[in-house]
């Protein structure tokens, strides 16, 4: 780099770059944690629900799906499986519960997890308030997610 | 070595080469569960195989950034470290909650793993790559304070350098952006925006300043350019990478929940992420031309460029590729991000720690640089590791792509378990090139014991 262009000059755009786009990055996450319950479902986020994503975590969905396309790959995204599942919660506590223990020849399947039936009622509310969130372009793109 | 206390790096070095291969070894695991579902079910069901994967990786870049700054910053700030029996002693508090932390994953369900350590009374696992144990995250945040207190004082009370201000910035913002991950709030949106705090401001934000003040000390020792040059260098791609990087958060908010304007900010300002990396590529190379010595180890300069081209191509190439929103919304959570992941966590944060590796640990064990044979195995490795990553990459794209046709483009979309069959080939070559970079990983371990005449003995 030539000369005009000092290294004082280098570390100013550093300092003053750096300092000025993390307020930037502040003052947007103020604003989209001010505007989120205009999207985030807050209304359906019940004690029930808060359980259900204790047991999402609790057992590691994440670690083989993803949820809003975020996780692993492994395993079908869930952010829209309450609508995939015919919005029925009971269909998704038949598939979690029918889970074969030593899993199927050759095929990636789900765990058993032997869950109550207060546990399954739970997870597959959570997983309809993941569904009601209003995502933008109502992502993902379609039902098979 | 100038400062005996530089030596306490090995240890880190030797521990992060060790996670490495254990990395790898569940990393071809998963591979062959991508083929056939059942492999080591229920034993080792893919999201423990992945955790251990993910989490091994971050250990040991952790151990790798920690033992090249106390490798570093002594030289740099020309003093002894401030205590090297904390060092010591933290690697091994560090090692031990690692490797239980470890074999907690694979050894109980991970819902028993979460009940053992009481994760009821400050639930934090469960979320991707902070699956640690709430117990583990504090030990991580007990570590990181001590290591930067210890580096801290090192530096503050020697010579101050560019690099080592530099670098203690990025790893304080390390440690300061870890302790977003103590927050799990039951409102998933937020969880999900916050989580963001630890894993972008992280891997595209202060990881970049550690990992530009690593090559730059590389490279200042390797071309013996003038300090001024390269400082200012220095400052520059770290400028471009935090005016891009922070803002550029928001592509990873285009479908969670989060307003609208972040499909402009985040397109826009993560189109720029790739500026600072394709900068590192401009630097490296420039330096070495104008270099001034040639220094016998030439395996780190072929290290310290490949990091820098690997860098570009990988988190800024395979960034761009799909992080303008409207591509995004149809790649967003495909095998094309897998795709993108590894090859920008091998360009940038692995080869940049096996590029202070290979400078740093000839001369810890005696000599300038390693005997001709080891550095020729050591280049054999660094090429078997970095073609095999490109085949992964290029694979999981190819696999990434058809499954974005037929999942998410097609007038017909199949579903996801249907689709995943069709990608059956690519897996099935993502896995053959995975066991190449084993290959490549076992040359590199045995390349510190190949014997051959010995470079001067500094």
């Amino acid at each position: 780099m030539r000369e005009t262009f000092t290294k004082g000059m280098a570390r100013n755009i550093y300092y003053g770059g750096g300092v000025f786009f993390f307020l930037v990055l502040i003052g947007l996450t103020v604003d989209t944690v001010v505007s989120l319950p205009k999207t985030d479902n807050s209304e359906n986020l019940t004690e029930q629900v808060a359980a259900g994503k204790r047991l999402w975590e609790r057992n590691d969905c994440i670690g083989c799906h993803t949820l809003l396309g975020e996780g692993a790959y492994f395993a079908p995204e869930l952010g829209n499986v309450y609508t995939r599942f015919g919005e029925s919660t009971e269909a998704i506590k038949g598939f979690i519960k029918s889970r074969p223990k030593n899993g199927i020849p050759n095929r990636r399947s789900m765990p058993q997890f032997n869950f109550t039936d207060e546990e399954l009622e739970a997870l597959a509310q959570f997983l309809k308030y993941s569904d009601g969130i209003k995502t933008a372009r109502d992502w993902p793109p379609n039902i098979q997610g | 070595m100038k400062y005996e206390s530089q030596g306490v790096a090995k240890l880190y070095f030797i521990a992060a080469i060790g996670l490495f291969v254990g990395q790898i070894l569940f990393g071809v695991i998963m591979g062959v569960q991508y083929i056939s579902g059942d492999f080591l079910f229920p034993e080792i069901p893919f999201n423990v195989a992945r955790m251990v994967h993910t989490n091994l990786l971050i250990v040991w870049l952790l151990f790798g950034f920690m033992g090249s700054a106390y490798y570093l910053v002594p030289e740099e700030s020309e003093r002894e470290l401030f205590s090297p029996f904390l060092a010591k002693l933290m690697f091994w508090v560090f090692l031990v909650a690692g490797a239980l932390t470890i074999l907690g994953y694979l050894l109980v369900p991970y819902a028993t793993l979460a009940e053992i350590t009481m994760n009821d009374l400050l639930p934090t696992m469960g979320r991707e790559f902070l699956e640690q144990p709430t117990i583990t995250k504090i030990g991580i945040v007990i570590v990181a304070l001590s290591f930067l207190f210890n580096i801290g004082m090192t530096i503050l009370t020697g010579r101050k350098t560019v690099i080592t201000l530099v670098l203690l910035t990025g790893l304080a913002g390390l440690a300061v952006f870890f302790l977003f991950s103590f927050y799990n709030p039951d409102n998933l949106i937020l969880d999900k925006y916050f989580w963001w705090f630890v894993v972008h401001l992280w891997v595209e934000g202060v990881w970049e300043l550690i990992m530009a003040s690593l090559l730059a000390y590389v490279l200042i020792k390797v071309t013996g350019v003038d300090r001024e040059v390269i400082e200012k260098w220095l400052y520059i791609i770290i400028a471009m990478a935090l005016i891009s990087g922070l803002v550029g958060t928001g592509h990873h908010f285009f479908w969670i929940g989060t307003p609208d304007y972040w499909q402009w900010l985040g397109s826009i300002f993560s189109a720029l992420e790739p500026i600072p990396f394709f900068m590192m590529t401009l630097f490296a190379f420039n330096v070495v031309n104008k270099r001034r010595r040639d220094h016998p180890n030439k395996a780190a300069v072929l290290w310290a460029l490949g990091t820098a081209v690997m860098a570009f191509l990988g988190a800024g190439v395979w960034g761009f590729l799909h992080t303008l929103a409207p591509v995004n919304y149809y790649t967003h959570g495909t095998q094309i991000t897998a795709a993108h992941g590894h090859m920008a966590f091998y360009g940038a944060y692995v080869m940049v720690v096996l590029t202070m590796i290979s400078y740093s640990m000839p001369i810890m064990r005696g000599h300038k640089a390693s005997n001709e044979r080891a550095q020729v195995f050591e280049m054999w490795s660094f090429w078997l590791m970095t073609v095999s990553m490109v085949f992964i990459t290029l694979f999981l794209t190819g696999a990434g792509i058809l499954q974005v046709y037929l999942q998410r483009y097609s007038e017909a979309p199949l579903g996801f378990m249907v689709t995943q069959d069709k990608l059956a080939i690519f897996y099935i070559m993502r896995e053959v090139a995975g066991l190449v970079f084993l290959a490549g990983l076992i040359v590199y371990i045995l390349s510190f014991f190949v014997k051959g005449k010995e470079v001067e003995v500094i």
